[in-house]
């Protein structure tokens, strides 16, 4: 167990290394200019342009050499600093960051959690139930194809507008405060909702179809058959192959679970939901590296924590991983 | 034990029920010009301030109203050149920070000054012709100029913001340029109070001064300026009457203003006042755009009339030759004559009789034609991708000038290599709009037109038209004393036939100044029938009429 730990810790180290030098390049690699993109909003006369393209230049030190570029990089993300925003000048981006993530978190976990536990019960069931196969299945096909925006449009439309139950924008209302009363949380869940509906539906079809798949594969299996030769219960078989089956759910999950810092980019967009998927994509679009790299750097560590726990959970549930550790083989 | 706990309870109880929300009577909804997370008050970089620094915050000394094209004296009482070199300014007694402070002649004077001590700031040029500034009194200010530019000083009074000496004197130079001045204390109408990810919350200054100096009030008690981040949530907002005044560019409108009552400023086409003007620059340092002849074949090739139908849905007007805004600021220096001896209309025969006078004749009988020396012509028009309306619009003018044999298509890089390629010169043709907004001036927008060649255009002349002529006339223009419009008009007049022969940029059409509003909570909104002020909400133009027009609002 604890040389598996060692030489897991080893390579996350290493890929934390290289994915961020990664995340540190890409950015330098697109075209534009951020202090351009941030000047260009000033309409000033030619001179001062020029003075004060060079200044902020200097504030953000873009006028060092590359290499001195990286260097000061990996002091300052050491120091916990990842530098100022210029689509947000003068924030810094860790600020910028920690105002934005909550909402992700607070919309993302339960989103995951619960179409992941929903869609695994009802493909299984699904699976089973040569009716329901039929029936209900396909909708969820169509859900999980449709695309999200238009998926997310039509939720608000419907429900926001025509029915007008559920405001279709923000976190929470325009004419509130945050606080800590009955009001606000009342009002932040309404906000809430339809967003979360929103990505329920598609990844609930998402699980459920992959459960769906692999329990009628499992089932078909080798073992199951032989199980089923031996006469065992079909409750037994069931359970064996709903263990097998869930083996890369959980992988699956682990890595939906990881990218939570990435937000999902269109619910933001379709519901102006105020997260962190909106805002890398505004860094991107005014080529604010610090932003990107924060919000990247975000995105690697939720990875790799998600991926290391994984690798530990499967110690835990798959058999298979337990025992090449002892050096028993297969 | 047990009582504590229930009464701590209860406390807890007690304090969790005390939420606070906005009456809708007295709140105003407005969107449109925040397009990022509020985080910067800083009127010394307003490029980066949140939309209401100027203008609800900090105030110039005056405002200019585009409609009647006049400048009302604001922090100023009055002012006027006292000689050619001597500017006087009285300013207004009585006019407090938010502080408790009172305002006087040290403060704009101290505006002024600190962007002689750091070059940086971005009106710093000013002392390039600016001598020195003598207080005379507490509220008369001397401002003596070695070489005054009259234009670009009219500009300067209603743009630059004036901050409080006494907060900002012993600020570091880096506190001024990269601060974000939480908590801004200026003269104006409104408080910023609070903000969040997606909104800011401006609250009315109880004791502003013009309530008593003016007599007149802001009826709002709390702005809540709302970022959406699509145009569907602005719509499906403003048609719930959830936003009252939008100033986001929607599609549509014409068709949803019928179903839902949306108001707009004209009752009927164009809907909405003109606020830029939309260019096709050519980079005249390529192949064949370099060629006259050329850049008025296209000129004549282009129907910006039906951009404006099919695009735009007729919510704005096709541009004059010169692409002078419709106001009366700048159409009196519009000269008939000239535009009727050289101007351009869409006639796509003349295009093509044009373009073979030049000897661009199509000689593969492919189609398109091909430059006189024989070589191939192949062009790409650019605009940033997501910006539909001019995406739709540029796919139009490909298919015009393909029409005349222009082999030339449309092409939508990201905004970041729209950029590089613009401001580096590498494209062939692009729209960009970025400094023909409205002004007090149309040296403004000569002078963005006409920028200074340098090897980054990232401020204007984008097709890099070289004509040292051109720039000494604006300048001379610009030392044309704002008054004497004739003199003005002469120089005017032979920049405009300069512009109409050589042809370095297309003007195509009028971007708008979008504006819908919904009646919903808040009545008498500006209109064609009045009241008559620029409905603007966006950063640097609450001062055109945005403030003006908050004093006007009713409450349902």
């Amino acid at each position: 167990m604890g040389k598996y730990l060692r030489r897991k810790i080893i390579i996350y180290l290493l890929t934390f290394f290289f994915a961020v030098t990664i995340d540190w390049i890409i950015p330098r690699f697109m075209p534009g200019d951020p202090i351009r993109t941030l000047l260009s909003r000033a309409a000033m006369r030619t001179e001062s342009m020029e003075l004060l393209y060079n200044y902020y230049n200097k504030v953000f030190s873009l006028d060092l050499p590359l290499w001195k570029q990286y260097l000061n990089f990996w002091g300052s993300l050491f120091r916990g600093d990842l530098g100022t925003s210029v689509y947000l000048f003068p924030s810094p981006v860790f600020d910028v960051i920690k105002k934005a993530v909550p909402y992700d978190i607070l919309l993302l976990v339960p989103a995951i959690l619960l179409s992941w536990i929903a869609g695994n019960k009802f493909g299984a069931f699904a699976a089973r139930k040569k009716k329901l196969d039929n029936t209900i299945l396909p909708i969820w096909y169509v859900l999980t194809a449709t695309p999200y925006m238009w998926l997310g449009i039509l939720l608000a439309w419907f429900f926001g507008v025509v029915l007008g139950i559920f405001p279709i924008s923000g976190a929470y209302s325009f004419s509130m405060r945050p606080s800590f009363s009955w009001e606000f949380i009342w009002d932040y869940l309404k906000h809430w909702i339809l967003p979360f509906g929103s990505l329920f539906i598609v990844q609930f079809g998402g699980w459920a179809i992959g459960m769906r798949n692999m329990i009628i594969y499992e089932l078909e299996s080798e073992y199951s058959r032989y199980m089923e030769a031996m006469g065992a219960p079909a409750k037994l078989i069931r359970k064996y192959a709903f263990r097998n089956a869930v083996l890369p759910q959980i992988t699956g999950l682990a890595l939906q679970l990881g990218v939570i810092v990435a937000g999902a980019l269109a619910t933001e967009v379709v519901f102006s939901y105020p997260g962190i998927g909106y805002l890398l994509l505004q860094g991107i679009l005014n080529g604010d590296y610090f932003l990107i790299q924060g919000c990247f750097l975000f995105i690697i560590l939720g990875v790799l924590l998600a991926n290391f726990f994984i690798d530990i959970i499967y110690v835990i549930v798959d058999p298979r991983v337990r025992r090449g550790m002892s050096g028993e083989t297969a | 034990m047990k009582k504590g706990t229930i009464l701590v309870l209860l406390l807890i109880l007690g304090t969790m029920l005390l939420g606070i929300t906005y009456k809708r009577s007295e709140t105003l909804y407005a969107g449109g010009g925040l397009w990022a997370p509020p985080n910067n008050w800083n009127p010394i970089t307003p490029w980066a301030a949140v939309t209401g620094t100027i203008g609800l915050i900090y105030e110039p000394l005056y405002m200019y109203d585009p409609i009647s094209d006049e400048m009302i004296p604001w922090l100023a009482e009055s002012g006027g050149w006292k000689d050619l070199n001597t500017y006087e300014l009285k300013l207004r007694k009585g006019i407090r920070w938010t502080d408790g402070t009172f305002f006087n002649a040290d403060d704009v004077k101290f505006t002024f000054e600190l962007a002689k001590q750091i070059p940086e700031i971005h009106y710093s040029t000013i002392w390039k012709w600016l001598d020195n500034i003598e207080k005379v009194d507490d509220y008369t200010l001397l401002f003596h100029f070695t070489e005054p530019l009259y234009h670009e000083w009219t500009t300067n009074l209603y743009q630059l913001p004036i901050i409080p000496e006494h907060l900002w004197k012993d600020r570091t130079k880096e506190a001024i340029l990269t601060g974000a001045n939480e908590n801004p204390i200026g003269t104006g109408a409104y408080l910023a109070e609070t903000y969040d990810q997606d909104r800011m919350v401006y609250l009315k200054n109880a004791t502003w001064w013009a309530t008593e100096l003016l007599g007149i009030e802001p009826t709002p008690k709390r702005i809540v300026y709302l970022r959406a981040l699509s145009n569907n949530v602005a719509l499906g907002m403003i048609i719930k009457g959830e936003l009252d005044i939008s100033n986001f560019f929607l599609p549509g409108v014409p068709t949803i203003k019928k179903f839902y009552g949306i108001h707009t400023w004209f009752e009927d086409v164009p809907y909405m006042l003109s606020d830029n003007t939309a260019f096709l620059f050519l980079n005249t340092t390529k192949k064949p755009m370099d060629d006259v002849q050329f850049r008025k074949a296209v000129a004549f090739a282009i129907n910006s009339e039906e951009i404006v139908e099919k695009v735009f849905e007729k919510q704005v007007l096709p541009s004059n030759p010169l692409g002078f805004l419709p106001l009366d600021g700048w159409m009196k220096y519009y000269d008939e004559d000239v535009v009727n001896k050289y101007g351009f209309e869409y006639n796509p025969d003349i295009a093509k009789s044009m373009l073979k006078d030049a000897g661009y004749v199509d000689k593969d009988g492919d189609g398109f034609v091909e430059a006189p020396d024989g070589s191939k012509i192949e062009l790409s028009i650019i605009v940033p991708f997501g910006w539909t309306d001019w995406m739709e619009s540029i796919k139009i003018i490909a298919a015009n000038l393909k029409a005349v044999g222009i082999n030339a298509s449309a092409e939508f890089p990201d905004f970041g290599r729209y950029q590089d390629e613009l401001y580096g010169g590498s494209f062939d043709m692009a729209i960009n709009n970025f400094g023909s907004y409205l002004s007090v001036t149309i040296w403004t927008f000569y002078h963005w037109l006409f920028f200074p060649i340098s090897d980054y255009m990232g401020n204007g002349n984008f097709g890099r038209y070289d004509n040292p002529e051109v720039m000494e006339l604006l300048d001379e223009f610009n030392r044309t004393p704002f008054d004497d419009v004739e003199a003005g008009k002469e120089i005017a007049s032979k920049i405009e036939e300069i512009f109409l022969k050589d042809m370095p940029a297309i003007p195509l059409w009028y971007n708008g100044m979008w504006f819908q509003a919904s009646e919903a909570a808040w009545t008498n909104w500006p209109s064609e029938n009045g009241p008559f002020h620029y409905p603007s909400t966006w950063a640097g133009r609450w001062q055109l009429g945005g403030l003006m027009m908050l004093t006007d609002l009713k409450s349902k």
